[in-house]
């Protein structure tokens, strides 16, 4: 099942439509916090599979480590510490990273063609060769996820294993997860297995158990099943009803041809035949150019 | 483990207890998720902090660190008088109704026999009653006084759920909800599992923790079942098949024992070790002792090994007292000893008062450390600043630092918590000249050999005569090790049951310890390792993950001791009459003419249900013991004593009584007694222990693990943190009479103080981990802090409770 | 051709520059659709058992080419073995990442040595190793054996020299090293089993 050009569904700056004649099953990770221990194997397992090795940070009085998503971290734990109604200590973890909204604000936002592409098995990949560094998924994010390295300044973060998916495996914190708390698998049957988990814990007392799937962005191929559904926010501050930011709607609506005017204005003026030949189409002439100068 | 992983899926209640199995045993503590998911169990988690497990469970109940005792007395007393035990079970399969000495007496924390100035015990009046037919006498009534039952019954009396509020520092009405959970499985059809690693091991009453634990799964009937047992969640990956193997300074493979400087005959030494049945019809099965024994020195010592020279009994070490490794430090200390090899071991991080051990290295002549990694211990003469501040100059130690192989650069096995020993391969080369720990051994004893043969010396026959029968000498193949401890035929062994035939071949594998002989014709390393290597070939390498049984035993994977049983005592699992206590859980039956079942019986096959073999086999009594006799030096009755560092003045059950305080067997060292702090000086509890993202003091060597969790840091609950002024992220100093470290401190709701016979009790978290070598960062040792004593049986030192004071570093 | 994006940047004056000609419709050559290749595909694969706890997970780890004469087995990613009856494929922080142990810096290569008061290390050969430090156990052996106690009794022991065992190595060099630990007569031995 490997994924190719007819496997996308959407697909950064880009007018054309994508192809819709594949009906692919989507796919979903389920994070079910209630039984998440927060041993952070799935940070290790996503570096370890991903080649990545963040800087060795520092303790800040608490357990969080690293302690933010960065290029080099794409899954965070999150720890809170939280007194319920009845005087008891609960600890809430959560694993932080790219929910892989069907409706995504950074692949909405993004200025690059082909940069972020959405699969039709519902992942929202990034692809940092056609990366500008300009942050805009940044801000069309609502969840606050990528991260722009400073090294290389491209914009990253969590694939869903998409290079695994695409082979049909499972992704690495999924399959590494030493309690179950990740399960990977089609939407429909990790729908099927929140169900079983949440009524499980109202079973348990949990009376407000839940799962995350925000419907504000069309619904997530990560969720979470929560004990405290009603307040998500507990989580490390999980927003309660996440939607793309209206700049970004007014962005790929009406502002986007004014913007891109503006912006236009400010290019660096020598290199203004580059952008004569129309879209997605390099002259001769600047292939040539460019050639040139890859060889200096 | 008297079970296995997997089991765990099978209990309807987990207690973690002296423990942290989510934290430590993440892979392992999927099944307690698993029962819950299948089974609804419930998890209890009783701690002194509120841990990951704890995060999880479906109750917790916080516990001063070093009284569990109290809180699993009172948890019997519970089960006691509410009448919430398996009668049936403990009737048939325990010594409920044995009589015990009528000199056998207890008072005010001491039990009869105590030698103050020795610090120890005549343990000769902790016996039961014998009868002329030389069986105990029993009354299985349960009326007597002094049978086993109503012993227990008064010892625990006092283990009142008050008590335990002013003992333990857990509120009343949350020990009761532990207890009334615990008390929901001494129905037949629900049992708990018991979970615990160094949380009970690590304290100067250690092996009575987990006794007091044994003896609450033995009331509920739940020791042999699936879903039940005494779970010791071991550290290291083959920490339980070193131990199987023996490597500790008082015994042999197999849990065989060195014989004491008085044993100097052989018949006499395996007589006392061969014991005969103390009630009719019982295996006793260490009336095997001298066919294992036999096999053991065979496989060491081959033809030099006869019976006329008793097998070369004489060429084993006699030992004078227990050199165990505080021992041996303690001498080093005095200057008595001039070598010292670490194979795979960091005992400067590792054991407690770094500073003593440290200056004990510094007396050696010559250290050797074989490592995969640049170890503290390999560089403790080397100046770290604050984390170690030494003169390189004054340390006239030569140390020699050896390159081993790690797991991936080697075939072998090891013995998972589970008595799985699993055969691992070979994935690359190792780095530069790195060479196996065999191959090490190999090149140190062939160099011995021949200058013993050359140039003679102390006793050199032992080590001349050494079995030594490898293709390649110098590199001694794991596939030859393993077929030497499973063991072979030395000659023809002749069936048994027809002499006519014969049942193994000479230079034949062995199938297992039932063929082992004690006239020196079969040879085994490690009986209970007999079978692992069979004349079919590898056991250990397979890999049929099929569970027949759905009970979650795949006994086509790998290879379990003894016997490939999975689960220990299992005959337990049935009543008397040979059918399950529980028909949905299946293990061990009888089924007319011979038990079976899903698991490797635990019994012999043919010992019909009216025979009344009891099944805890390897004691002669048939039964389990509430009443430990002998077996431990504090007293056959688990009592609570204090850690030898306590908030407390006196022992709350023995207030008055000084000598009951800590436990007073418990071995201490000239200058240690000075060493250990007062409450006055040092104010707060502390405990060591390990966290999820890293394994003791080998992953601040690795990356991945050093991003996770990079730098050292102290837990301070937030009301302590407040009192003190320190808030998340300050640097604070804590200090135990022994030294002190410095690290980042965490502030958190998930340690809270506990009212403590009359008083406040914080409790400070030390997390292990950091030291001065690795690519985390730097940091103190934690055991800088802890104190220099351990468990009076198994000499484990006490790293879970100790006190300490704690300051914000200004500046 | 493909523009790079390192490319388009030396071309570009500035990010800015950059997002803006984007923006206007030239974009760095057609974008990929296709993910990362699965980077295991024709690795070879060997069975093994993590060697932190006790619960022992089975391990899957993959190397660099197939064990044909000129190439060098490196190992690339370790993973949990999913028919591994207790891990089933799971692994815990630490034993997810294994490989950094197998190739830590910190990971000892050559046999060295460090002299009565030196301040370094100083590499040697095995051999020198082996000879240096059995002629300083026998040398010691040979002074301090006690093969009869003072009141006579056999008991054929050397408490001068002590040796700790590692419970992380195999039974087989478990084995092997009490076999050699107990002929030499030692009795201050021990593993972390102790502690």
């Amino acid at each position: 099942m490997a994924l190719q050009s007819l496997d996308i569904k959407a697909r950064s700056a880009t007018t054309t439509p994508s192809p819709q004649i594949r009906k692919a099953v989507e796919v979903a990770k389920l994070i079910d916090t209630s039984i998440c221990i927060g041993c952070k194997a799935c940070q290790v397992a996503c570096m370890q599979w991903n080649d990545l090795r963040d800087e060795i940070g520092s303790n800040h009085g608490v357990l969080d480590n690293p302690m933010d998503l960065s290029a080099a971290s794409w899954t965070v734990m999150r720890f809170a510490e939280h007194e319920n109604e009845e005087g008891n200590l609960e600890w809430l973890i959560r694993k932080d990273g790219c929910m892989h909204c069907t409706d995504p604000g950074c692949l909405k936002a993004c200025p690059s063609p082909g940069a972020i592409v959405q699969y039709t098995n519902g992942i929202v990949d990034f692809h940092e060769e056609n990366c500008i560094g300009c942050g805009y998924c940044i801000t069309g994010c609502p969840f606050n996820i990528p991260r722009i390295s400073a090294k290389d300044h491209k914009a990253y973060k969590c694939t869903l294993c998409s290079d695994r998916v695409a082979v049909g495996q499972a992704p690495a914190c999924a399959k590494a997860c030493p309690t179950g708390a990740i399960t990977f698998g089609a939407k429909e049957d990790m729908l099927d297995s929140a169900q079983v988990r949440v009524d499980g814990l109202k079973e348990r007392g949990f009376q407000n158990a839940g799962l995350y799937d925000p419907q504000g962005v069309g619904g997530t191929h990560v969720m979470y099943v929560l004990r405290h559904a009603d307040r998500p926010e507990l989580y490390h501050g999980l927003p309660q009803d996440p939607h793309i930011s209206p700049m970004v709607s007014l962005w790929k609506g009406v502002a986007k041809p004014l913007a891109t005017a503006a912006m236009g204005a400010v290019a660096v003026g020598s290199l203004f035949h580059y952008v004569m030949k129309g879209p997605n189409e390099v002259s001769k002439e600047t292939e040539r150019e460019v050639e040139k100068e890859g060889e200096q | 483990m008297t079970q296995h992983w997997e089991d765990i899926k099978n209990a309807d209640l987990i207690l973690i207890m002296g423990g942290n199995a989510a934290e430590a045993h993440p892979c392992g503590f999927k099944w307690v998720i698993e029962a819950k998911a299948q089974r609804k169990a419930k998890l209890v988690v009783v701690d002194p902090r509120f841990t990951r497990s704890a995060s999880v469970a479906d109750y917790y109940a916080p516990i001063r660190t070093g009284s569990d005792i109290a809180f699993l007395g009172g948890v019997i007393n519970y089960l006691l008088t509410h009448d919430k035990i398996q009668h049936e079970y403990v009737k048939a399969y325990t010594d409920f109704s044995f009589l015990v000495k009528d000199e056998f007496q207890f008072a005010d924390g001491i039990f009869s026999g105590y030698n103050p100035e020795k610090r120890s015990y005549d343990k000769s009046s902790w016996d039961y009653q014998l009868g002329a037919d030389g069986f105990v006498k029993t009354d299985p009534t349960l009326q007597n006084p002094r049978c086993v039952y109503q012993l227990l019954k008064a010892h625990y009396a006092r283990y009142t759920p008050e008590m335990v509020e002013t003992v333990c520092g857990t509120p009343k009405d949350k020990f009761l909800k532990v207890c009334e959970m615990i008390a929901g499985c001494s129905t037949p059809d629900r049992t708990m599992t018991v979970m615990y690693a160094l949380g009970w091991t690590q304290h100067s009453v250690g092996a009575q923790m987990i006794r007091t634990g044994a003896m609450v799964q033995l009331l509920l009937g739940n020791i042999g079942v699936a879903g039940g047992g005494v779970n010791a969640l071991r550290g290291h990956s083959n920490i339980q098949g070193l131990t199987d193997l023996g490597l500790l300074s008082n015994t042999l493979p197999g849990y065989l024992t060195l014989p004491g400087d008085k044993e100097q005959d052989y018949a006499a030494y395996l007589a006392a070790r061969t014991q005969k049945p103390l009630r009719p019809n019982q295996m006793s099965y260490w009336q095997n002792y001298p066919k294992f024994h036999v096999s053991l020195m065979k496989a060491w010592y081959g033809d030099a090994a006869t019976k006329e020279n008793n097998f070369c009994y004489d060429w084993l070490p006699k030992i004078d007292k227990l050199h165990d490794v505080l021992q041996v430090f303690e001498d080093m200390g005095q200057g008595k000893v001039n070598g010292y090899v670490c194979q795979g071991f960091n005992p400067l991080a590792s054991f407690p008062n770094k500073a003593k051990i440290g200056g004990a290295l510094a007396k050696l002549k010559y250290l050797v450390v074989i490592d995969p990694l640049a170890t503290e211990t390999s560089e403790f003469w080397q100046n770290f600043g604050p984390h170690n501040d030494v003169d390189p100059a004054a340390i006239q130690t030569t140390v020699f630092r050896l390159p081993s192989t790690c797991f991936a650069e080697e075939d072998g096995s090891i013995a998972n918590s589970g008595r799985w020993l699993q055969w691992h391969w070979k994935g690359a080369e190792p780095p530069g000249e790195a060479l196996g720990d065999g191959e090490i051994m190999a090149g140190l004893f062939l160099r011995l050999r021949a200058m013993y043969a050359k140039d003679g010396g102390a006793f050199p026959d032992p080590i001349l005569k050494l079995t030594w029968k490898h293709r390649i000498p110098a590199n001694p193949s794991s596939e030859e090790l393993a077929k030497e401890y499973s063991g072979c035929a030395l000659s023809d062994l002749a069936d048994p049951k027809d002499p006519t035939k014969t049942l193994v071949k000479a230079g034949e594998q062995l199938a297992g310890f039932a063929q082992l002989r004690d006239d020196g014709s079969t040879a085994s390393g490690c009986w209970i390792f007999s079978g692992a290597w069979t004349q079919a070939g590898n056991q250990m390498a397979r890999r049929d993950n099929a569970d027949p049984y759905g009970l979650g035993i795949a006994p086509g994977w790998a290879w379990a001791w003894p016997a490939n049983r999975r689960i220990l005592y299992n005959r337990a699992s049935s009543d008397p009459s040979g059918k399950p206590w529980d028909p949905e859980r299946r293990l061990v039956f009888w089924n007319g003419k011979s038990w079976g079942g899903a698991d490797v019986p635990d019994m012999r096959p043919d010992a019909a249900p009216a025979e009344n073999v009891g099944p805890f086999i390897m004691n002669p009594e048939g039964v389990a013991r509430f009443f430990a006799r002998g077996g431990l030096n504090e007293g056959p009755f688990p009592e609570h004593y204090e850690p030898f560092e306590s908030p407390l003045d006196a022992n709350p059950f023995h207030p008055q009584n000084p000598q009951a305080k800590s436990n007073p067997a418990a071995r201490v060292f000239k200058g240690d007694m000075e060493a250990f702090g007062t409450p006055k000086e040092f104010p707060y509890a502390a405990t060591t222990y390990r966290l999820t993202e890293h394994f003791h003091y080998w992953t601040k060597h690795v990356l991945t693990s050093a991003i996770i969790q990079p730098e050292q840091f102290v837990e301070i609950g937030a009301e302590l943190a407040q009192e003190k002024g320190i808030a998340a992220g300050d640097r604070v100093k804590v200090r135990s009479n022994r030294g002190h470290i410095i690290a980042v401190a965490v502030v958190t709701k998930r340690i809270k103080a506990l009212d403590v016979a009359g008083r406040k009790v914080h409790t400070v978290g030390i997390p292990i981990h950091w030291g001065f070598k690795g690519v985390a960062k730097n940091g103190y040792l934690a055991n800088t802090l802890t104190p220099f004593v351990g468990d009076s049986n198994t000499q484990t030192p006490e790293f879970k409770s100790f006190l300490v004071d704690v300051e914000k570093v200004k500046g | 051709m493909q523009v790079t994006r390192r490319r388009f940047f030396r071309v570009c004056a500035n990010g800015v520059a950059g997002s803006s000609l984007a923006l206007m419709g030239f974009s760095p050559g057609e974008a990929l659709a296709e993910t990362r290749h699965f980077k295991l595909t024709r690795s070879t694969e060997t069975r093994n058992t993590c060697p932190y706890c006790s619960v022992g997970c089975g391990i899957l780890m993959y190397s660099l080419g197939d064990r044909s004469k000129n190439v060098r087995s490196r190992i690339i990613h370790i993973e949990g073995d999913p028919d591994h009856p207790v891990n089933r494929g799971t692994l815990c922080p630490k034993g997810a990442g294994l490989l950094d142990f197998v190739h830590s810096p910190n990971r000892l290569t050559h046999p060295e040595v460090r002299e009565p008061g030196g301040k370094e290390w100083k590499r040697i050969g095995w051999d020198e190793a082996f000879d240096r430090i059995t002629k300083l156990m026998k040398d010691d052996r040979d002074a301090n054996f006690i093969a009869k106690t003072d009141d006579g009794l056999t008991v054929n022991r050397w408490l001068t020299t002590g040796f700790l065992a590692a419970s992380a190595s195999s039974n087989e060099s478990g084995y092997v090293t009490h076999k050699v630990v107990r002929a030499l007569g030692m009795t201050a031995f021990d593993n972390q089993a102790r502690v």
